[in-house]
C-alpha cells in the first residue's frame, strides 16, 4: 500500500496549495467588486459619516494585504473569524448551513447514484432496445431542462396539484429525520434528475466499450448468463471512469445547488455565499469558498484513489 | 402649550378598535342597516386568539441583526414592529397615536416635546419600562460612532432627558410639528436599558417574544402574556420566512404553507386573483419610482430642460404596464395621495410632447440627447420602464440613451453620482420628513442635487408651524415648486401589493409601511374557517 500512501500525501499537499491559491483569488476578486461591506450594508441609507464609522469599526481602513495576512494567520490557527456584517462567529454561521447542504446532497446522492448505476447497467444489458431508448430519452431530457424548470414542474405536479410534498423546504434544527426528508424531497428529486443522465450514460458507455474485449467473449463462451458477465467481468474494469463521473456529480450536488436552494428556499451554503458576496462580507465568502474548494479537492482525491484501488494494474505497477 | 396625543382625537372618530368592539353589539342592526361600512365590518369575525401565523417576507439576509439601528429590510423591520414597542404609532388612517407614550405636550415653538409614558408597560424579561429605557433606546442612535439608519432622524434632537420615571423630554434644535410621527420610525424601538446602554438582543415590550431567529431564513415568536395591549397580538405564535423568490412565495401561499405574503408578482397577479382562497390587498402608500436629474450641471441646470424631460414621459402607460394598475400617477413631487398634506388641487402632469418641445425651445435647444442609467436594482422593472421612456421621449425630441448598469453596487456607483438615473423611495410618513431627507438643499440624499431658495424657506417655516391649515398651504406650495422646478421625474407611486389567505381576518390596513404598517402579527387574526 506504500505507493497509495505516497500518492495521497502528494495530493493532500497539492490540495492545500490549491486552497491557498483559491483564497488569494477570491480575496482579490471581492476587492474588484464595486463598493465594500459598508456601502452594501447601508445601501440607500448610507451617508459618508456612517460609512466611515462602519469601516473603522471593522478594520476596513487597513490596507488589503494586511487584512489578507491577518485573515490567513487566523485560518491557520483554525479560526475562521467573525462575519463582518453582524459580528457572529463564522463557524457557528456555517455549521447548520453546511449540515443542510450535506444532508440534501446525501439524500440526492442516495437516490441518484444507485438508480444511475442500475439504469446504466440495464440499458447496457438491453442495449438498443426500446427500454434503452426510453432511459436515454428520459435522462437526456432531464439534463437538458434547466434545473429551475424541473423544480417548478415538480412543484406544480407533486405539491400544488397532488399535495404530496411541500414546495417550501422549510427545515430547522428541531425537525426530525422524517420531517427533514419530507422537506427536502422535492429539491433532492430535482437534483437527482439533474445529475442522473451523466452517470447513467457513462456507466452504459463504459460497459459497452468493454463488451468487445476477448475476456468477455470467453466468459460468454463459458456459458455465463449475460447479467453475470456484466456485473462480474465488465463492471470491475469499468469502475475507474464511472467513479470519476460519480464523484464529479457528487461535488456538483454540494457546490452547484444555488438555484435549487432559491427555488425551494432551502437554507444551505449556496444562499449564504450569495448573501455574503452581495454584502462583500469577505471572511464568510472565503470560508464558503474554502469549503467548496476543499470538497472538490477531497472528492477528486477519492476518485483517483478509488480508480487505483479498483485497478490491479495501477495497484501493483511493475 | 397645546395638548396632543390621545386627547386630540375627536370623540366622534370611529377607531379601528372601537368599531370591532361595537361590531358584535350592533350585529343585528347592521344586517338591516343600509350603511355600507357597517355591513362590511359585520362580515368580519370579531378578533379571537389562537393559531400559528406564518408569513412569507421578500427580504432577509444572513447579515441581518436584531440591533434596531441596523434594520434595512422588511424582514428585520417586521421583527422590529412585532417584538418592540414604540413611543408612537400610526393608525390605518395615517394619524399618529400614543403607544408607549400615552400623551404628549409641545411648546409653542414646537421645540420642546414632553412625552408622558404609559404605566404598567413591561419588557419580555419582566423589567417594567421607565424613562431610562427610553433614553437608552434613543441615545443608541445618537452616539458619535452610531451606524444607525435612524441617525438623520435623531440628529435634530439637541437633548433628551428624563423628568421623573414617567416623563421624557425631547429638546429639538429647530421646531418640528411632526416630531411624534418621526418616533414611529421602525428603527426607534424602545428596548430595555442595561447599565445605561440599550440592550439590543431582541428583548422588547412588543406583542411577541422572540423565540428563535435564523438570519436570512426565518424567525419565530410567541405571544407575550403581559403585553400592555389586551386587544392586540391575537396569534399564539408567529413565524416569518425569508422567501426572496417571488414564485416560491406564491407557491408557498397557494399550497397553504404560509398565510400571507408581501410583494406579489404584478405580472401574474391577475392569475392569483382567480384563486378564491386568497385575498389580494393593494394599498396605496408612500413608495414611488423616480428618475433623478443632476441640477448642478448642464443640461439639467436649466429648469426648462427639466420640464421638457418631465413632459416627455408617459405616466399612464407606466402605471398600466409596469404596475398593472397597482399604483397612482405621480406628479413630480414626493407626497403620496394618502398623506394628509397631499395637494389635491395640483393639476396632474400629462404626457405632452408639444409642451416638451416648447420647453426645449425655451431653453434654446432643438433637441436633447441624454444617457439614462438604470438597473432593476433601482426598482423592479426599471430597465423596461427606461425602454418605454425612451420610446415616448423620442416623440418629444428628447433622445434617451439607456445605459444598463449592474444591479450589484448600484447604490454605490450610480445613485447620487450619475447625471440622469432611476431610483426609488420607500417614502416617509410625513411631508416634512420626506422633503427634509430627499429634497432640502443640504439633504444627504437629495437625488437631483436640487436647491430652491423658496422651497427651503418654506420647509423650515412649515416644520415648526403648529396650525394645520397654514401648514397645509405651505406644503401645497412646496409640492407645486417641486413639481415644476424639482430635479426628479416622479411618474408613479407603487402600491404595496400583498396576498392573504382567506383564513386571515383584518380591519382597514395601514399604509405607512407594508404589511399593515409591519404590524400584521399584532393586528390580524384567524377568522373561523
Amino acid at each position: 500500500m506504500a505507493p497509495i500512501a505516497k500518492i495521497i500525501g502528494q495530493r493532500v499537499a497539492l490540495g492545500m496549495l490549491t486552497l491557498w491559491i483559491v483564497s488569494v483569488i477570491i480575496f482579490a476578486g471581492v476587492q474588484f467588486l464595486p463598493g465594500d461591506i459598508a456601502t452594501e450594508m447601508l445601501g440607500q441609507s448610507a451617508t459618508a459619516e456612517t460609512i466611515a464609522a462602519f469601516r473603522k469599526s471593522l478594520g476596513l481602513d487597513l490596507p488589503v494585504h494586511l487584512r489578507y495576512a491577518y485573515w490567513l494567520a487566523d485560518v491557520l490557527r483554525g479560526d475562521l473569524g467573525t462575519a463582518l456584517s453582524n459580528g457572529r462567529d463564522i463557524g457557528e454561521l456555517i455549521r447548520p448551513r453546511l449540515f443542510n447542504t450535506l444532508f440534501l446532497a446525501l439524500t440526492a446522492a442516495i437516490m441518484a447514484v444507485p438508480s444511475a448505476l442500475l439504469g446504466g447497467l440495464l440499458s447496457a444489458l438491453y442495449r438498443n432496445t426500446f427500454f434503452d431508448r426510453l432511459i436515454n430519452v428520459f435522462t437526456l431530457s432531464s439534463i437538458s431542462l434547466p434545473e429551475f424548470f424541473i423544480a417548478y414542474i415538480l412543484i406544480m405536479v407533486l405539491s400544488a396539484k397532488a399535495g404530496i410534498f411541500p414546495s417550501l423546504a422549510d427545515v430547522d434544527s428541531t425537525a426530525g429525520l422524517a420531517g427533514r426528508l419530507n422537506a427536502v424531497a422535492l429539491p433532492a428529486l430535482t437534483l437527482t434528475l439533474a445529475v442522473l443522465a451523466h452517470m447513467t450514460r457513462m456507466t452504459r458507455t463504459s460497459i459497452i466499450n468493454l463488451l468487445a474485449n476477448q475476456y468477455i467473449e470467453t466468459a460468454r463462451l463459458k456459458g455465463l448468463p449475460e447479467w453475470r458477465v456484466l456485473v462480474r467481468h465488465a463492471l470491475p474494469n469499468a469502475w475507474a471512469p464511472i467513479v470519476t463521473v460519480v464523484v464529479l456529480n457528487l461535488a456538483y450536488l454540494i457546490t452547484g445547488v444555488v438555484i435549487v436552494e432559491v427555488v425551494f428556499v432551502y437554507p444551505g451554503l449556496g444562499q449564504l455565499i450569495v448573501d455574503s458576496v452581495q454584502k462583500r462580507d469577505i471572511p464568510v465568502v472565503q470560508a464558503c469558498s474554502l469549503i467548496f474548494a476543499a470538497t472538490y479537492v477531497l472528492l477528486n482525491l477519492t476518485a483517483d484513489v478509488l480508480s487505483i484501488v479498483t485497478n490491479p494494474r495501477l495497484m501493483h505497477p511493475k | 402649550m397645546s395638548k396632543w396625543g390621545e386627547h386630540s382625537k375627536p370623540a366622534l372618530t370611529v377607531s379601528r378598535r372601537s368599531v370591532l368592539k361595537s361590531a358584535a353589539a350592533v350585529g343585528a342592526l347592521a344586517i338591516t342597516s343600509s350603511g355600507a361600512t357597517l355591513s362590511v365590518v359585520a362580515q368580519e369575525s370579531a378578533p379571537k386568539r389562537g393559531g400559528h401565523f406564518k408569513l412569507g417576507v421578500a427580504a432577509g439576509a444572513t447579515s441581518d441583526s436584531l440591533d434596531p439601528g441596523t434594520y434595512t429590510n422588511s424582514f428585520t423591520e417586521l421583527f422590529g414592529k412585532t417584538l418592540h414597542g414604540y413611543l408612537t404609532g400610526i393608525d390605518a388612517d395615517g394619524k399618529v397615536n400614543g403607544e408607549i407614550a400615552e400623551s404628549w405636550d409641545v411648546s409653542k415653538d414646537a421645540k420642546t416635546w414632553i412625552f408622558k409614558l404609559r404605566k404598567g408597560v413591561e419588557f419580555h424579561n419582566g423589567k417594567s419600562l421607565d424613562a431610562k429605557d427610553v433614553l437608552a433606546s434613543i441615545n443608541h442612535h445618537r452616539e458619535e460612532q452610531s451606524k444607525s439608519g435612524a441617525k438623520p432622524i435623531v440628529d435634530p434632537v439637541d437633548e433628551v432627558r428624563a423628568d421623573g420615571p414617567g416623563t421624557v423630554v425631547f429638546v429639538l434644535k429647530d421646531g418640528n410639528a411632526d416630531f411624534p410621527y418621526l418616533l414611529e420610525d421602525f428603527h426607534l424601538a424602545i428596548v430595555p436599558s442595561k447599565d445605561g446602554k440599550a440592550d439590543v438582543s431582541g428583548v422588547g415590550a412588543g406583542g411577541y417574544v422572540l423565540d428563535n431567529i435564523d438570519y436570512g431564513v426565518k424567525g419565530t415568536g410567541k405571544r407575550f402574556a403581559n403585553y400592555w395591549k389586551s386587544d392586540a397580538a391575537w396569534f399564539d405564535s408567529f413565524e416569518a420566512l425569508a422567501i426572496h423568490d417571488v414564485t416560491a412565495r406564491t407557491n408557498a401561499l397557494a399550497t397553504g404553507q404560509i398565510h400571507a405574503m408581501e410583494r406579489c408578482d404584478l405580472k401574474t397577479i391577475h392569475l392569483l386573483e382567480r384563486n378564491k382562497d386568497l385575498e389580494i390587498v393593494s394599498i396605496a402608500g408612500t413608495q414611488f419610482y423616480c428618475t433623478a436629474m443632476d441640477c448642478k450641471a448642464a443640461p439639467f441646470d436649466n429648469a426648462d430642460v427639466r420640464l421638457a424631460v418631465k413632459h416627455a414621459i408617459n405616466r399612464q402607460q407606466l402605471l398600466d404596464t409596469l404596475l398593472h394598475g397597482h399604483g397612482k400617477l405621480g406628479n413630480d413631487h414626493p407626497i403620496g395621495s394618502t398623506n394628509r398634506f397631499f395637494a389635491k388641487n395640483l393639476p396632474q402632469r400629462e404626457f405632452d410632447p408639444e409642451k416638451a418641445r416648447f420647453h426645449l425651445k425655451k431653453a434654446g435647444l432643438s433637441d436633447l440627447k441624454i444617457s439614462l442609467s438604470t438597473a432593476d436594482a433601482a426598482f423592479p422593472g426599471a430597465v423596461d420602464a427606461a425602454a418605454i421612456y425612451q420610446q415616448d421621449a423620442a416623440k418629444a425630441g428628447v433622445s434617451i440613451d439607456v445605459v444598463r448598469e449592474p444591479n450589484d453596487g448600484y447604490w454605490d456607483t450610480v445613485w447620487l453620482k450619475k447625471p440622469f438615473y432611476m431610483s426609488y423611495w420607500l417614502g416617509r410618513p410625513t411631508a416634512d420628513w420626506m422633503f427634509s431627507q430627499g429634497y432640502a438643499a443640504d439633504a444627504a440624499w437629495n437625488q437631483g442635487h436640487w436647491k430652491n431658495a423658496r422651497f427651503n424657506e418654506l420647509l423650515v417655516a412649515a416644520r415648526s408651524e403648529l396650525d394645520d391649515a397654514k401648514r397645509s398651504e405651505m406644503y401645497a406650495e412646496m409640492q407645486s415648486i417641486c413639481r415644476d422646478d424639482g430635479g426628479e421625474v416622479i411618474p408613479v407611486f407603487a402600491n404595496n401589493v400583498s396576498a392573504l389567505s382567506r383564513k386571515i381576518a383584518h380591519t382597514k390596513l395601514a399604509s405607512n409601511w407594508d404589511l399593515d404598517g409591519f404590524r400584521c402579527a399584532e393586528r390580524w387574526w384567524f377568522a373561523d374557517a
